[in-house]
C-alpha cells in the first residue's frame, strides 16, 4: 500500500513525532510504500538539526534523517508553518536574511501543494497529532 | 484512483484563536483548492466557532482571519457543513454564523448559501464517502 504521513505536532512536546516515525519505519518493514511524510504545524519541528535532546534520550530529528537516508524518503517541511517557527534552509535564510540555517539532513522545505498531492497519490494517508 | 477526482474533507474541531489549527487548517483549504478535486469542509465541536459573526480580535492582538471564509466560495469551496449538535451544545444556532455564499455555474451563477446544517448522522454518513480527511 502506498502510505502518505502526516505530522502535526513537534517532537517531545507531543507524542505524535514517535507514533509517526514507528509507523513510518513498521510500514517500510512489511513493504509498505511511503510517498511522503509531511510535516505542518508544530510538525516543522521536527526539521530542525539544533535540536539537541539529553544523551539517554531518543533524537527523533536524527532518527527521521537517518530513515530518509536508508529509504530515500521524501521529508517535507510545509514552508508557511516553517517560516512562522523559525526553520530555515539555506535558500530561505538567504531569502529572508537571516543569519543562518536549520534544516535537520533528509528534510527539504515545500509548500502545501505537496500535502494535498500526497494525499491525491497516497492509498491513505495517516495524520498524527491531537 | 488513480488519476480520478478524490473527496478531500476538512474537519476542523477547534475554536479559531488560541491555538493556530483554525487558521493554518485554512491555509490548507485554500491552496487545495487550486488541485480541482472535491472538496468540503466540516465545523464541529469548538470547531463551530470559527464561522461566527462579528468575529474582533482588537484587543487580543490576533489577527482575524474570519473574512478568509468569505473567499471560500470564489475557490469553488462552497459545501461547508456545521454539525447542529455543536451549535446547540454551545447555545448558537445558524443566525449567530457568518452568511457564506457562492455562485452556482450550473444554476446560472445563482447566490447560494455555503453552510449547511447537518446532524451528527448525517456528518457520519459524509465522512463514510471521503477518500481523505485531514482535521485540524
Amino acid at each position: 500500500m502506498k502510505f502518505g504521513i502526516l505530522v502535526n505536532e513537534g517532537p517531545y512536546q507531543h507524542q505524535a513525532s514517535d507514533t509517526a516515525f514507528n509507523f513510518t519505519k513498521a510500514a517500510l518493514d512489511k513493504g509498505h510504500e511511503i510517498i511522503r511524510v509531511f510535516f505542518y504545524h508544530d510538525g516543522v519541528n521536527n526539521g530542525t538539526r539544533l535540536t539537541t535532546p539529553p544523551q539517554d534520550d531518543r533524537n527523533l530529528v536524527n532518527q527521521w534523517s537517518e530513515l530518509a537516508k536508508e529509504h530515500e524518503l521524501d521529508l517535507v517541511v510545509c514552508v508557511a508553518a516553517a517560516q512562522r517557527r523559525g526553520i530555515v534552509d539555506e535558500d530561505e535564510a538567504k531569502r529572508h536574511g537571516k543569519s543562518a540555517d536549520n534544516i535537520a539532513e533528509g528534510f527539504h522545505i515545500s509548500g502545501l501543494g505537496q500535502l494535498i498531492e500526497m494525499g491525491i497519490k497516497a492509498d491513505r494517508v495517516m495524520a498524527f497529532g491531537d | 484512483m488513480g488519476n480520478g477526482v478524490k473527496k478531500f474533507m476538512y474537519v476542523n474541531r477547534r475554536a479559531p484563536y488560541g491555538t493556530i489549527y483554525a487558521l493554518e487548517g485554512l491555509e490548507v483549504v485554500l491552496i487545495g483548492a487550486a488541485f480541482d478535486q472535491e472538496v468540503c469542509m466540516v465545523f464541529v465541536d469548538d470547531g463551530v466557532f470559527q464561522l461566527k459573526k462579528g468575529q474582533d480580535t482588537a484587543e487580543s492582538n490576533m489577527k482575524n482571519f474570519s473574512p478568509t471564509y468569505r473567499a471560500l466560495g470564489d475557490y469553488d469551496v462552497n459545501k461547508l457543513y456545521v454539525e447542529k449538535e455543536s451549535l446547540e451544545q454551545r447555545g448558537m444556532s445558524e443566525d449567530d454564523l457568518l452568511e457564506l455564499t457562492y455562485e452556482d455555474e450550473d444554476d446560472d451563477y445563482k447566490e447560494k448559501p455555503s453552510i449547511r446544517i447537518v446532524n451528527r448522522e448525517e456528518l457520519a454518513d459524509l465522512m463514510e464517502q471521503q477518500d481523505v480527511i485531514l482535521n485540524y
